[in-house]
């Protein structure tokens, strides 16, 4: 480094730093605006285009077959109801001993072994999980099911909700633990009533995310719920799902089923939305307060 | 070090509040702070003095949650296993010679995947090529330009973009993006880079050209989060010395931040790229699904992806099912080696926990 006459700490900068400043400061701003514009468009398309098609019908009823006007998505969504409530009754269960494993037994190895393949299979193409298990369950059912879709909505939850767990149950303070297992509390115990629960906020902001996250798949569905046009509240049957339902709608040429696809992808944001919201205000409100 | 990272976490609560308290953060946080929460040896010595009436509970708990933790290993072996083993007929038949072949041609049992991998490469490319500028610029005025007020809304507002399902992403694409690079977008292309050969041939609206787009929105918020934990993790002693030696704010954050994220950058856009070889719906919505290598971005193509989404259901023949699955195997090897090079490269800046997984 040049030795600075005196003068150099008042002179102006150059031109060119000046401009360079200000470029990339125009740079951002202007990428912070363009990520913006995309999801501003589609929420007010969805709503322009949502809000017109749902009515009480579009609640209650099954589909209509084509050309005739009316009919609704109320199959899709409590088929999609019955998918999620299985895929969460599997997934959540097992991700969140997958995180206890890793948080408070892993040593060594075979924790970083589990702790890499869960973020491997947080990056498998949800379409090769709907293959795979089309070749574990559909196949050997001999016909698709709504349960086959519950179990490959699991599989992908569980990831998300394993790394959360454990981060949540790594910022529990350890004293708490010590503190538990110095009063005679046998481990298991302590991992359940006391680490779990007091970073049960975390985990459930987890499970949240997860569920938000699997509500909206569909290519996973494509080959083992399937899809329905009809009521069927058994797991065993081919199930119809909300996200399905828009994919089979917006890809046809009918008008009226873009219609109904645009109200069911509004249903369906509005639930996503609002399970992620609820998760930023419980979170915001300083529940997690122990645990941040 | 210990040391270090418990004192550098006391003045943050001052400088942490206005900011989201998310699940991120708090989670970064915690990566962090995981060499210092394990300490082993006094629980280890508490537990070996327990009553011998609490051994068999322990065991049958401990063993319950080593189940949970192999099973998630169990569930890659498996889907590994079963991808193998539903596509060892193409893999006897075509060998190397299916990831070459150009003929798509279920009539008479021929299969290249050529055109796929050509559609997932250059779709994921475009979208890479899009959104990494993007994401950086978002990050980087998330971290060190905008108010504080702006700070919580626009890394909301990014999170949000993430919670969007693909089909819905899909949905727009057809029936807003689309029609949108058709009338304006497109012809304007083709009048001032049409000499390129990249923006030429008939503009349908659909086709490379939207898939890149609605791809590049699509791995805007992963690149985009994860690059801003990474430049958050950047210390801010670094910046204040690039400044106290002169630096205008670009030049700070060009040598003080993004010159020292610079890895962790990398693996928040290999992350990405994980994300867009993978993603099915969004793409085969508006990618046109035709099996062809054309040079012109409005051409349409087609993906490793949305060939399986569009022909699984519907192939006959166990030659044609095995070949979709070997694409399948394919797609699966590869977003595992990209995903892998891409926690490696997280993991050895965060130290351990890093780059989550996340939604």
């Amino acid at each position: 480094m040049p030795s600075l006459s005196p003068g150099a700490v008042t002179r102006p900068l150059s031109m060119w730093r000046r401009a360079m400043n200000h470029g990339a400061t125009l740079f951002a701003i202007c990428a912070a605006i363009l990520v913006i514009v995309p999801l501003m468009a589609i929420f007010i398309y969805l709503l322009i285009m949502g809000v017109g098609s749902i009515n009480w019908a579009f609640l209650t009823q099954t589909p209509k077959p084509v050309g005739e006007a009316g009919g609704g998505m109320a199959n899709a969504i409590v088929g999609s109801a019955v998918i999620l409530a299985i895929g969460s009754l599997i997934g959540i269960p097992v991700g969140i001993g997958c995180g206890i494993y890793l948080a408070e037994y892993a040593r060594g190895r075979f924790g970083d072994i589990v702790r890499f393949t869960a973020d491997v299979l947080n990056g498998v193409p949800s379409i090769v999980i709907g293959i795979s298990v089309y070749g574990l369950i559909v196949i050997r059912q001999k016909h698709f099911s709504g349960f086959s879709g519950g179990v490959a909505l699991a599989i992908m939850m569980v990831p998300t909700v394993a790394r959360a767990t454990e981060e949540m149950l790594l910022m529990v303070p350890n004293n708490v633990r010590e503190a538990a297992l110095g009063l005679g509390i046998p481990k298991w115990r302590t991992v359940l009533s006391i680490t779990l629960r007091t970073a049960s906020a975390g985990v459930i902001t987890g499970c949240m995310l997860a569920f938000a996250r699997v509500a909206g798949e569909t290519a996973p569905l494509l080959f083992t719920a399937f899809g329905n046009q009809f009521w069927n509240l058994n797991p065993n049957q081919p199930t119809a799902a909300l996200p399905l339902q828009i994919y089979t709608y917006a890809i046809s040429p009918f008008d009226e089923w873009h219609k109904q696809a645009w109200a069911g992808s509004l249903i369906l944001i509005i639930m996503i939305v609002s399970a992620v919201a609820a998760v930023r205000i419980a979170t915001s409100r300083g529940m997690m307060k122990g645990a941040s | 070090m210990p040391e270090s990272t418990s004192s550098s976490n006391k003045p943050d609560p001052a400088q942490q509040t206005p900011q989201p308290v998310t699940a991120i953060p708090a989670l970064a946080q915690a990566a962090r702070e995981r060499k210092t929460v394990r300490g082993p040896s006094v629980l280890e010595r508490i537990r070996h003095t327990h009553p011998r009436s609490s051994r068999i509970p322990d065991a049958i708990f401990a063993v319950l949650i080593l189940l949970t933790a192999a099973s998630v290993f169990a569930i890659v072996v498996f889907v590994l296993w079963e991808l193998f083993d539903k596509s060892r007929l193409s893999l006897h038949q075509f060998g190397l010679h299916f990831f070459f072949g150009h003929d798509w041609d279920p009539v008479n049992d021929q299969y290249g995947a050529m055109p796929f991998i050509y559609g997932t490469l250059m779709s994921s490319f475009l979208a890479l090529l899009l959104a990494v500028p993007l994401s950086i610029g978002v990050a980087v005025y998330v971290t060190e330009m905008c108010p504080q007020r702006l700070r919580s809304i626009i890394s909301f507002l990014v999170e949000l973009l993430a919670a969007i399902p693909s089909v819905i992403y899909g949905l727009w694409a057809i029936f807003v993006l689309a029609p949108l690079l058709r009338d304006y977008i497109q012809p304007f292309l083709a009048k001032v880079l049409g000499w390129t050969g990249f923006f030429s041939g008939p503009i349908y609206g659909l086709g490379m050209l939207a898939a890149g787009i609605i791809l590049a929105i699509m791995i805007v918020p992963i690149v985009a989060s994860i690059t801003r934990e990474v430049l958050a993790a950047v210390p801010q002693n670094q910046r204040e010395a690039v400044l106290a030696l002169g630096a205008t704010r670009w030049e700070m954050i060009r040598m003080g931040v993004l010159r020292n994220a610079r890895i962790g950058i990398v693996g928040a856009v290999i992350l990405g790229l994980g994300r867009a070889l993978g993603e099915t719906m969004a793409v085969t919505m508006v990618i046109g699904n035709r099996p062809e290598v054309s040079k012109s971005l409005f051409a349409p193509g087609y993906t490793m992806a949305s060939v399986i989404a569009n022909e699984f259901s519907e192939a006959t023949g166990d030659m044609y099912l095995s070949a979709l699955v070997e694409i399948g195997l394919a797609l699966f090897l590869v977003t595992l080696i990209v995903n892998a090079m891409a926690r490696l490269l997280v993991w050895s800046i965060t130290g351990g926990s890093g780059g989550r997984a996340r939604a």
